[in-house]
């Protein structure tokens, strides 16, 4: 047995997820196509809200998805569906997307012919949280039935969202869901936080969400 | 655009999904390099610090990375992992404090009372150093 030798690392583990995200950034700033991560748990909307927008969207802002899922592909079956242009990633087990496989995303189309590409990343509020996948903005969707107490039990996920979309605002009559101790959660946690009520289901508060979006990226495309 | 999978991401241990796996293969990547440059012949233990809002499981990991390691350097290393605590800055008086996972939906300030704040650290992923020989 020889001796043992300390050895001084100094190394971030996510340091090469990180480099890629950034890459990933600038190659998409170069296109002026800006890339939006959407994140929620299984079942608050996600595949929803995106066929809203996407109606929203028509004629203004040319729109392509991203779609994540852990086997299966009846997300972006629904999308194309609608001709909404889609690639669909199988994340193959994997409860997240990280910056190699969103980089095979945006390989895969041709990222140039879009104004904004969304990626429906995997349902489930913890994982995706850690992992920089490149995008210019982080949005979240909370549905009301979920719990306004969700900001208490994943703190990482409402710190690092640029917006905070609560779906499913039409069953607020039928719950105990209060908006106001949601509000306040998730602003103390992330001051900067957009909070916007909407329903994919009834149509309700989704101008405000497609208004806030054009806004974005004609910040991004430098319109504005 | 017709629908078309553009990945499958090759892993071993396909039916794993939690985020410990590739954390995990991170680490063993990079230990593994610096054992290389150190010409160290076997990887004793990996000195990690990882903050405190991370919901990463020790136990997971350690499991993971027996599993991915084996037949290499690093097969048998224990990783000792060091919490960091989460800090939290008041965006009101500017006093850094530190604060608790389970109460970051409800930060109150013990300097002036001011509620909420701005993440300073506790989201820490870092190799500190590792024993070999």
């Amino acid at each position: 047995m020889g001796d043992i030798r300390l050895i001084e690392v100094k190394e971030e583990i996510l340091a090469d997820n990180t480099k890629l995200a950034a890459e990933v950034r600038e190659r998409l700033r170069k296109t002026k196509t800006m890339l939006l991560n959407l994140m929620s748990s299984p079942g608050s909307g996600k595949t929803s809200l995106i066929l809203r927008t996407a109606e929203g969207l028509k004629g203004s802002l040319r729109l392509g998805v991203i779609e994540a899922d852990i086997d299966s592909t009846v997300d972006a079956e629904k999308v194309a569906a609608r001709s909404i242009p889609a690639i669909q990633l199988r994340t193959g087990g994997f409860c997240h997307l990280d910056a190699t496989m969103v980089t095979q995303g945006i390989d895969a189309m041709a990222v140039n012919e879009f104004d904004l590409v969304i990626i429906e990343n995997v349902g489930n509020l913890v994982c995706p949280a850690e992992f920089d996948t490149g995008a210019h903005k982080n949005v979240m969707i909370l549905s009301v039935p979920e719990g306004d107490d969700k900001p208490l039990k994943y703190p990482l996920m409402f710190s690092i969202c640029d917006l905070l979309l609560v779906n499913k605002i039409d069953y607020l009559s039928l719950s105990d869901f209060d908006m106001a101790a949601l509000r306040g959660r998730a602003l103390a946690l992330n001051p900067r936080i957009t909070i916007l009520e909407v329903s994919c289901k009834t149509g309700a508060g989704i101008e405000g969400w497609i208004d806030w979006l054009k806004g974005e990226v004609a910040a991004f495309k430098g319109l504005k | 655009m017709p629908v078309s999978r553009s990945s499958e991401r090759e892993m071993k241990g396909k039916d794993i999904s939690m985020h410990e796996l590739p954390i995990t293969e991170s680490i063993l990547k990079i230990v593994l390099k610096h054992a290389k440059m150190n010409s160290a012949r076997k990887v004793m233990a990996i000195h990690l610090q990882v903050g405190k809002i991370s919901d990463l499981e020790d136990d997971w990991i350690q499991r993971y990375f027996d599993y991915l390691s084996k037949g290499t350097l690093a097969e048998g290393a224990k990783l000792k992992i060091e919490r960091t605590p989460i800090m939290v800055q008041c965006n009101a008086c500017s006093t850094s404090y530190e604060a608790e996972m389970a109460r970051m939906g409800d930060l109150v300030c013990p300097a002036c009372g001011e509620k909420g704040g701005t993440l300073l650290s506790g989201r820490e992923y870092y190799i500190k150093e590792m024993e070999v020989q």
